[in-house]
């Protein structure tokens, strides 16, 4: 069943939670074979299909809580932000392993993880996010640089968490 | 001023979203600068551990198959018959979906020849390309004793155009390899050396084949993996190829 797993993948990580992501993905394809008139022949049936699973989470109660309690940023100034104040942090990539990256993809706020996500595990093309998200081509590439910031940032924290720990 | 105008796209560069004459020109300025080289692998690091931590969640069988019973439409005799042309339309485009999917879903192989383009490029980024510096194999292979579980041969370079820089470790599938650069003109050519049993599914044919505008070749050869990649012409990387095989 095409997309399924990575439909699944995407739910867990924006809900959190087996069961109500189970329900994203279920209602997602009712959904779209409810709406397929909707559809436009010759667009693109994967970013649709994310789209649905978005909307739908974006209604549920995580995520209505989830969008609530984190304002957006002005994206549309900065198209382009220069990471250059990020860098040297190879050494902190290094010495973060799977689990670490995960944990910090699940610490930042939930509209820097998706565009994260879609854009490096599904792969999909500045366009292809953008008709996701419903968002314009620099606000696109105005979150993933802030989303990549605070990924980063995230990372910093549980490291130096782990140090005072050990 | 070169890296005020480049820092603002090394995103779009590492995401594959410039277009082609401005992808050259940042290729060019991360070749000659440090700073950016450096910010430049600090982004593929970051991309290569979101894209490995991000695939985490497999559904439970038991949804998978309600979910396919549903779609495949074994409950929807029960729907109303105006359904229908909807749900086989739908039926239809999942099917093309599926072939989209399996068209550009990258198989274990397509994943690790990315990975392993990610880490020459890493390699080309750094200021430190190897850890062990020298021309001479008599240096460089004993240098990996100890750390690395496996040991292998080097061919003879002198008569050829090609000149051993040196060597590193490298992982790949947390199994720890061999990478060695080569010099043949002024293309650099990685070789990473692995484990065939650290690869895992990916299949072990011999490959010659292009991930992401590099060459590359691949082999089998007494339990070891052999890969090697680089932006030299394929002729020149088939020679280095043979040079290897001969040795091994």
């Amino acid at each position: 069943m095409p997309l399924f797993e990575r439909l699944y993948n995407f739910a867990r990580w924006l809900a959190h939670d087996r069961e109500e992501a189970e329900d994203l993905v279920q209602e997602t394809y009712a959904k779209a074979l409810k709406g397929f008139s909707s559809f436009q022949p010759g667009t693109n049936f994967r970013a649709w299909m994310y789209r649905i699973l978005r909307n739908t989470f974006l209604n549920s109660r995580t995520g209505l809580q989830a969008t609530a309690t984190v304002p957006l940023e002005l994206e549309e100034r900065d198209a382009t932000l220069p990471t250059a104040a990020d860098t040297p942090e190879s050494l902190l990539l290094q010495r973060a392993d799977g689990q670490l990256v995960q944990d910090a993809l699940l610490r930042i706020p939930v509209h820097h993880r998706e565009v994260l996500l879609l854009c490096e595990v599904e792969e999909m093309s500045y366009r292809e996010v953008s008709a996701t998200l419903a968002i314009p081509m620099g606000t696109v590439m105005s979150r993933l640089s802030r989303a990549r910031r605070a990924l980063r940032e995230a990372l910093r924290e549980l490291q130096k968490g782990q140090t005072q720990k050990g | 001023m070169a890296c005020e105008l480049w820092s603002g796209k090394l995103d779009a560069y590492f995401d594959g979203e410039l277009p082609a004459d401005e992808a050259r020109a940042c290729a060019e300025h991360l070749r000659q600068c440090p700073i950016c080289s450096a910010e430049g692998l600090d982004q593929l690091q970051l991309k290569r551990a979101i894209r490995i931590a991000g695939h985490r969640f497999t559904a439970d069988p038991e949804f998978r198959a309600r979910i396919e019973k549903r779609v495949a439409g074994r409950e929807s005799l029960a729907w109303p018959s105006r359904w229908l042309p909807a749900l086989m339309a739908v039926t239809a485009m999942l099917l093309v979906g599926a072939l989209i999917l399996a068209r550009y879903r990258p198989n274990p192989e397509a994943q690790m020849l990315s990975e392993l383009a990610d880490q020459h490029v890493a390699t080309l980024a750094s200021a430190n390309p190897v850890d062990v510096v020298s021309t001479d194999r008599h240096t460089v292979k004993p240098w990996f004793e100890g750390k690395i579980p496996f040991t292998f041969n080097l061919p003879e370079s002198q008569d050829s155009p090609f000149e051993l820089v040196g060597g590193k470790v490298s992982y790949l599938n947390q199994s720890p390899g061999a990478e060695l650069i080569f010099r043949v003109r002024k293309h650099q050519i990685s070789v990473f050396i692995f484990q065939e049993q650290a690869l895992g599914k990916a299949p072990l044919n011999e490959i010659t084949t292009n991930a992401l505008s590099f060459t590359v070749r691949g082999w089998s050869r007494n339990g070891l993996r052999y890969f090697v990649i680089g932006d030299a012409s394929p002729q020149d990387l088939d020679k280095l190829s043979d040079l290897l095989k001969a040795a091994s």
